[in-house]
């Protein structure tokens, strides 16, 4: 026996907390050199949290990171590196218009001298890149634009650009939420090189088949704990699931007093132009349903309720409504049929931060507020403006106030005012409650539980499996751009969801129903 | 393996295809005209092409980083005053400064360029430290440039006359040329055109500075979290734009032979004209040195070959608003993605 260290990373006992959430509490995770070690858990549960500590981007309020034994002080991305840690991003961010090799060199360039200038070797970038993508058995030109490449020539690159780096642990965040079966099995034969070399691989994914495949350990977390750490032998898929989701319901939702009614929308094999997002969609949406649509990261779900709302493009699908069948080609579109979207990246396609409330309320709607000369009768959109801040109870201290100064949840529900106002049919709502804090969101609950009441559709996209449960009359649940199932609300189960929303597929067989509806 | 081979047969003309523009151009108006062809004509629209290449060349600088910069028409008026009072004869009546000695002809034209150089250094602080947009930035010093440059002008004797008389050995340099008899001749002012692309192209393609230039324009957080000093970075190449107005600036007052505070005015927007017609994306990340220069010889061929064949200029100006956009308009195609 010899006494090297068993462990090549030890993060020990780290916490992290923010305004009103403890994101991370006292978290361990200790990876063995040259071993696959999974790290799963719920959205939401701590990872990407965890990892940035890691990575020097958040910085732990308590814990610490030990490397090879030795106490290590990382406090950005480039110690991080310089320690021998890199990260494959889920959104990989290259530079898109230069060169593989330029974008794995970069600033870090070999140079030479040629008289009194110093110059770029481009013979030795070349050659280098040549010999570091043979030792990977890679087949990508060095010199090819990194633009031309597809998602996972370039994550094989980043995975090099790893490598060139000399990195004892590379984290891979969901690395397969774009590729396809043969481009996986391209990766797990990288990854088991570089397991070989002694490299460790921390490993984040929800696909369970994955994991049990290629991990040799596994780490689970929820709501910010660790849970515990396993050897993937000693594991499997309903063991991995009631350990990521094992929590109880509490009251958090209000009372369903409504019961849907006819059909509205009728939704038949929706594709999108984009072949790697949602395929084969078909659902029906009644009148004063709540219709929850469940998944994991790279389900396609917003890119769904996006193309609903004529954001994305179609290539093929039929949609009905009210028995009559409708085209939606731009959101203004979706408008003229009554169908709103509250977006899920509300500081980016939600508010105009610098508009006050007043303006954001009425902002989708100004035609209403036109006086007999054609101008923006103002008084009017005040007080429909200060009508419906009541009406939702949005804390502010004015219409006035600039919407940048509220909190979220209170952004949100002028949001929820402004689409109101338009006096939609169909509520699409991504992501509703991300971000708001736990009191306001019975308040968002309570709204939308409402609006189903009043007889408005609902398609509400939530990656919190209680909310989800919580609040819809049936769940859809996606995986893959694929409707794997569509459950009655009342009796899922989380479990039942989680196998859903998991579901891989086994076969590229293209015009195979995935659908499978379940009876409780 | 088909529909990727076509997709690279699309992209070769597509990445081309401002030269075959180009070559269309001068082909139409020599049919509409054979003696555009004459070797004198060639001359004469790289003689009148070549400052504009040299600040067309600082414009993409600035561009491929993913900034704008206004004030390059201002400094090349600011660089072809300074260098021109400097530079009168001593015989003549109107001399800026009449107690001055002949100096060696290369000391005012390193004053224009370093003026310039200055220019360009402040803009680029002002962007990377301050961090001012470039837009707003370079409006700022394109304006207090021009009042500088006034104020200068102004001066007593001088008093806003414009500065004539220039030396021959400093004039040979915008007018002059190398005779190869049998009717052939190249002027300077061409040749010196030729080496500042030269050395851009080195810059561009062969050293870290390009590289980085690229990877900035093209994503700037993936520079900066691969280590480059961003700031650093943007500084020096302002300053290096800089400097290229400042050249050009000299080099304008040795073509005409004279200089006033109004030189130079506007010339940034020809400028970024020529750079987005060649190629260049004012969103930043990509250009070529070769782009650039068709994008300055078709504005060229315009101004010249119009004119020659007796397009009205009124027209003339259409055709090349409508060139500029339809330029952008095909460009962006090639970079647009499926949602």
């Amino acid at each position: 026996m010899t006494m090297t260290e068993p462990y090549v990373l030890e993060m020990r006992g780290i916490s992290k907390a923010f305004p009103g959430v403890q994101a991370l509490s006292d978290v361990t995770l200790k990876v063995r050199p040259g071993t696959v070690h999974a790290l799963m858990g719920e959205n939401g549960a701590g990872k990407s949290t965890l990892m940035k500590c890691l990575f020097g981007i958040y910085k732990p309020d308590e814990g610490e990171i030990v490397l090879d034994g030795r106490k290590a002080a990382i406090s950005s991305s480039r110690d991080a590196i310089a320690s021998g840690i890199s990260m494959i991003h889920q959104e990989l961010h290259p530079v898109q218009h230069r060169s593989v090799m330029e974008n794995i060199w970069l600033g870090r360039f070999p140079m030479f001298w040629m008289g009194p200038f110093r110059l770029v070797n481009e013979k030795r970038m070349y050659q280098d890149t040549l010999d570091l993508f043979r030792d990977l058995d890679l087949d990508i030109d060095p010199k090819a634009r990194t633009g031309s490449l597809s998602v996972s020539k370039i994550q094989s690159l980043e995975i090099a650009k790893a490598v060139s780096f000399n990195s004892k642990v590379i984290v891979m965040d969901e690395p397969t939420s774009s590729l396809t079966g043969n481009e996986v099995e391209q990766l797990f034969t990288i990854i088991n090189r570089l397991r070989m070399r002694g490299v460790s691989i921390i490993y984040i994914s929800h696909k369970m088949e994955e994991i049990l495949r290629i991990a040799d350990e596994v780490t689970i977390m929820r709501d910010g704990c660790l849970i515990g750490t396993w050897p993937s032998t000693e594991l499997t898929t309903d063991l991995i699931i009631t350990r990521m989701v094992g929590r109880d319901l509490k009251e958090r939702f209000p009372q369903r007093t409504h019961t849907p009614g006819a059909p509205l929308l009728k939704v038949e094999g929706l594709c999108s132009v984009n072949p790697k997002s949602f395929q084969d969609v078909s659902f029906e949406l009644r009148r004063g349903e709540i219709l929850g649509l469940g998944g994991l990261v790279g389900a396609q779900r917003t890119e769904l309720v996006e193309a609903l709302f004529g954001m994305r493009g179609l290539a093929s699908g039929k949609l009905v409504m009210d028995g009559r069948p409708i085209r939606i080609k731009s959101p203004s579109d979706a408008k003229r049929h009554n169908i709103a979207l509250l977006t899920e990246e509300r500081r980016v396609t939600g508010i105009f931060p610098v508009l006050s409330v007043y303006e954001n309320t009425i902002i989708a709607n100004l035609g209403r507020y036109r006086n007999r000369l054609g101008l923006l009768d103002e008084r009017k959109g005040r007080e429909e403006a200060e009508r419906n801040v009541e009406l939702l109870r949005t804390k502010t201290p004015s219409v006035s106030t600039l919407i940048r100064n509220l909190s979220g949840g209170n952004q949100q529900k002028v949001l929820l005012a402004r689409w109101l106002l338009t006096e939609p049919d169909i509520l699409l709502l991504d992501e509703p409650t991300r971000g708001i804090d736990v009191g306001a969101k019975f308040e968002i609950y309570t709204i939308i539980a409402g609006l189903a009441k009043e007889g408005k559709s609902i398609i509400m996209i939530s990656s919190e499996m209680p909310e989800l449960l919580g609040m819809s009359d049936r769940i859809m649940v996606m995986s893959e751009g694929r409707v794997t199932g569509i459950v009655e609300g009342k009796g899922a189960t989380e479990a039942e969801i989680m196998r859903l929303a998991a579901q891989q597929r086994r076969t590229e067989a293209k015009g195979n129903s995935h659908e499978l509806t379940i009876q409780f | 393996m088909n529909l990727q081979s076509n997709f690279r047969v699309k992209e070769y003309v597509a990445q081309r295809a401002i030269f075959i523009v180009l070559i269309a151009l001068v082909v139409g108006i020599a049919i509409a005209d054979p003696n555009f062809l004459a070797f004198s004509t060639l001359r004469d629209i790289l003689q009148q092409s070549s400052t504009r290449l040299i600040i067309a060349l600082g414009a993409a600088f600035i561009l491929i980083t993913g900034g704008v910069d206004l004030s390059a028409g201002r400094v090349v008026g600011l660089t072809a005053v300074i260098s021109a009072s400097m530079l009168q004869i001593d015989t003549y009546a109107n001399r800026f400064f009449p107690d001055l000695p002949q100096l060696w002809v290369g000391i005012p034209i390193v004053i224009g360029i370093v003026a310039g150089l200055l220019v360009g250094l402040i803009n680029g602080i002002i962007i990377a430290k301050l961090h001012v947009p470039p837009f707003i930035a370079t409006l700022g010093t394109m304006v207090g440039i021009y009042g500088v440059n006034s104020i200068y002008f102004n001066m007593d004797p001088n008093q806003s006359q414009p500065i004539g008389g220039l030396r021959k050995d400093f004039t040979q340099w915008g007018s002059g040329y190398i005779d190869l008899g049998g009717g052939y001749s190249i002027p300077y002012i061409v040749l010196i055109a030729i080496a500042v692309a030269s050395i851009c192209w080195v810059i561009f393609n062969k050293t870290r500075l390009g590289k980085n230039m690229y990877a900035i324009g093209g994503n700037v957080q993936a520079a900066h979290v691969s280590g480059i000093n961003v700031a650093r970075n943007l500084i020096m190449i302002y300053a290096i734009s800089g400097a290229l107005y400042g050249l050009a600036g000299v080099l304008e007052a040795a073509r005409t032979g004279g200089a006033t505070n109004n030189y130079g005015n506007m010339y940034e927007l020809d400028a970024i004209a020529a750079c987005v017609v060649g190629g260049v994306s004012t969103a930043g990340g990509i250009g070529t040195v070769p782009g650039v220069m068709a994008g300055v010889l078709i504005f060229g061929v315009i101004n010249y070959g119009l004119t020659f064949i007796g397009v009205s200029p009124y027209w003339q100006l259409i055709i090349k608003g409508l060139i500029i956009v339809s330029a952008v308009a095909f460009d962006i195609r090639k970079y647009m993605a499926k949602k």
